[in-house]
């Protein structure tokens, strides 16, 4: 087998807040067309791994590369450059609430393309309908329920054709029928674009449909404690906690 | 439905045993039972042991459970051997369920009591950090307005004109009520003194001056503080709980660009022009004092207006309210920015908003005030 392409890399990284460590020795690889889940109980430090890795947080310690650029030793230009080149889903949607859905969607292609406004427009309209909005273009983000918000923001996180695409927790606050959609979706996204998805979670039963690789996070031992498939570690894993947490606590 | 008192009596037998009769209901809706009596009636005495009858126990809730734990955790301080086994068997389970997980030391927040010192070393070093991100503010503010002037800022042209609409053309309603009423004050007290000195036609001049170079300007500001400044400060602050600017950051969309710059020039160019304008409806105010009262006729009044009004002074009256309209939008968009990523913190960032630009108006009144007394105009 050839050698895969490496996304994201992470090399020792430690994150804190003030003088307190969430984290630290961190170390792990995304291959392109996988997709990776992060997970690990409430408050391990998911969600501020996640905004390290979209450059909102710079990291106490360490290096994070993406598509082999070095994303907190370039200076805030080239950081932008490389952040904008990946999606992020947040777990709320984030949509801009002054805008239309059409309006959210539309708003990186303005800044970053060439394309008229017809052009856009008929974008806009295809990634609306690749997450079942079709039809929405001219409602407000307060005027739609969560899972459709969530939807709209993957729609707008895929605007630009992103190959590497972040979901933070995507099915909380969805119904099942809903989150299994979100799902499948990702499924999609991975095997007709080849598209990246990190995903943080701790849905188990997304875990398992979705995952190709995963790291499991610790709050105790403040590091990565387990990495692999979900489904063999939870049968395989040689760490109790981690074999705990894939069972719900049934071994 | 009638309730029996709840009560505890404690029995105590040879070889350091206690038995401790539970009777009544146990409701805290109803009655409450103080734990103290008890606990120090075991203190007292050398036990080994501690059971319960509750054979006469009636319907119980929590209250129950908070007079056991307290027994509980006597008991396990002591060594004391705790035997549950005759409660009934909800209460037994509770109790396993609170001590399931052990009290988190950490979990608890302690208020730690600083020395005087200290306290002041940590305030300083607060204000210092303060200053420092408002400085980086600033910086941030002058450089996208430097990317606006070479045409490189991200923004919406639409959102500009919203922000130009809210603050302009709807503004003017509350603009044309308050000065029209400052205009009323400043003739009716100037009036009264003026009269002493058969001096009352320069009522006029007292209110165009005060009008046009200080108070439109100055009652205008506070009114956009009070209006469109918590406005910015409100909006940009859900924004941050809800993520949307950092939605912003990772499509590499300036927010400052995308959300301050045009909020800001939004109050830098509408606050001029309503201050014109209600400086206009002050000297309105002025005559309609001097015509009821005084017995000056609208001509009079307004010849001698125009003539007291020189270009300076309107010129100066719009430097001011220039100012005031970009601090006021600096100290909406900046107490936004900061807000904390909670409803509480919007609440808070949208308070100190409001008094951030007051106060910053009346500092800069006074600062441009001598600053021109001191040029000579």
């Amino acid at each position: 087998m050839s050698e895969r392409e490496v996304k994201i890399k992470v090399e020792n990284l430690e994150m804190s807040y003030g003088s307190f460590v969430i984290q630290r020795d961190l170390n792990f690889e995304v291959y392109k067309g996988e997709v990776f889940i992060i997970m690990g109980g409430s408050g391990c430090g998911k969600s501020t791994l996640l905004r390290h890795l979209i450059g909102l947080k710079s990291p106490a310690k360490g290096n994070i590369y993406i598509r082999g650029k070095n994303l907190w030793k370039s200076n805030e230009a080239e950081r932008a450059q490389i952040v904008r080149s990946v999606g992020v889903l947040f777990q709320s949607g984030a949509l801009w609430s002054s805008m239309t859905l059409a309006e959210n969607v539309a708003a990186p292609l303005k800044e970053y393309t060439n394309l008229n406004e017809n052009q856009i427009d008929e974008l806009v309209r295809l990634k609306l309908s690749l997450v079942g909005l079709a039809g929405f273009e001219n409602f407000y983000p307060s005027e739609i329920s969560g899972g459709m918000r969530k939807r709209a923001g993957l729609a707008r996180a895929m605007s630009l054709d992103p190959d590497v695409l972040f979901f933070d927790e995507p099915s909380a606050g969805l119904d099942p029928l809903s989150s299994k959609r979100l799902d499948e979706l990702i499924l999609e996204l991975r095997d007709s674009l080849n598209t990246t998805i990190v995903v943080v979670t701790h849905e188990l039963q997304s875990i398992f449909e979705i995952a190709d690789n995963s790291i499991f996070l610790d709050p105790q031992e403040r590091t990565i404690i387990a990495k692999g498939n979900p489904k063999e570690l939870a049968k395989n894993s040689n760490v109790k906690k981690v074999r705990e947490f894939l069972n719900r606590g049934e071994i | 439905m009638e309730f029996k008192e709840p009560k505890a009596i404690s029995r105590f037998q040879g070889d350091g045993e206690c038995l401790i009769e539970l009777s009544g209901d146990w409701l805290f809706s109803v009655r409450t039972i103080d734990s103290d009596p008890i606990l120090s009636e075991l203190k007292d005495k050398n036990i080994n042991r501690i059971k319960f009858d509750p054979s006469s126990l009636g319907v119980w809730d929590s209250e129950i459970l908070t007079f056991l734990t307290k027994i509980k955790s006597f008991a396990d301080n002591k060594k004391i051997i705790f035997e549950d086994g005759s409660l009934p068997d909800g209460i037994r389970k509770l109790l396993k369920l609170s001590a399931a997980v052990p009290v988190v030391e950490e979990g608890e927040k302690h208020e730690i009591d600083m020395p005087i010192l200290e306290r002041i070393g940590t305030t300083t070093l607060k204000v210092k950090g303060s200053a420092q991100s408002m400085i980086q503010f600033v910086g941030e503010v002058t450089l996208s307005i430097g990317r606006f002037l070479r045409g490189k800022a991200m923004f919406q042209k639409s959102d500009l004109f919203l922000y130009t609409q809210q603050a302009g053309v709807q503004a003017l309603p509350i603009v044309t009520l308050i000065n029209l009423l400052i205009g009323l004050i400043l003739a009716f007290v100037g009036a009264i003194q003026l009269q002493m000195f058969g001096a009352e036609i320069y009522v006029a001049d007292l209110v165009a001056i005060g009008m046009v170079r200080e108070m439109a300007a100055m009652m205008t500001a506070i009114i956009m503080a009070g209006r469109s400044g918590a406005a910015y400060a409100a909006q940009l602050g859900t924004m941050m709980v809800n993520e949307e600017i950092d939605a912003l950051e990772t499509f590499g969309i300036n927010p400052i660009d995308f959300l301050v710059l045009p909020r800001i020039l939004a109050l830098a160019s509408m606050v001029p022009l309503l201050s014109l304008y209600a400086g206009f409806i002050g000297i309105l105010g002025g005559l309609l004092v001097s015509i009821f009262m005084l017995d000056i006729s609208a001509t009079q009044y307004m010849t001698e207006t125009i003539a007291a009004i020189t270009p300076v002074t309107f010129l100066l009256g719009l430097i001011k309210a220039t100012i005031y309209g970009i601090l006021v939008a600096f100290a909406g968009c900046y107490r936004g920015m900061q807000s904390g990523r909670s409803s509480a913190a919007v609440g808070a960032s949208t308070t100190s908003a409001v008094v951030t630009a007051i106060v910053m108006i009346i500092v800069a009144s006074a600062v441009t005030t001598i600053i021109f007394f001191v040029i000579g105009v």
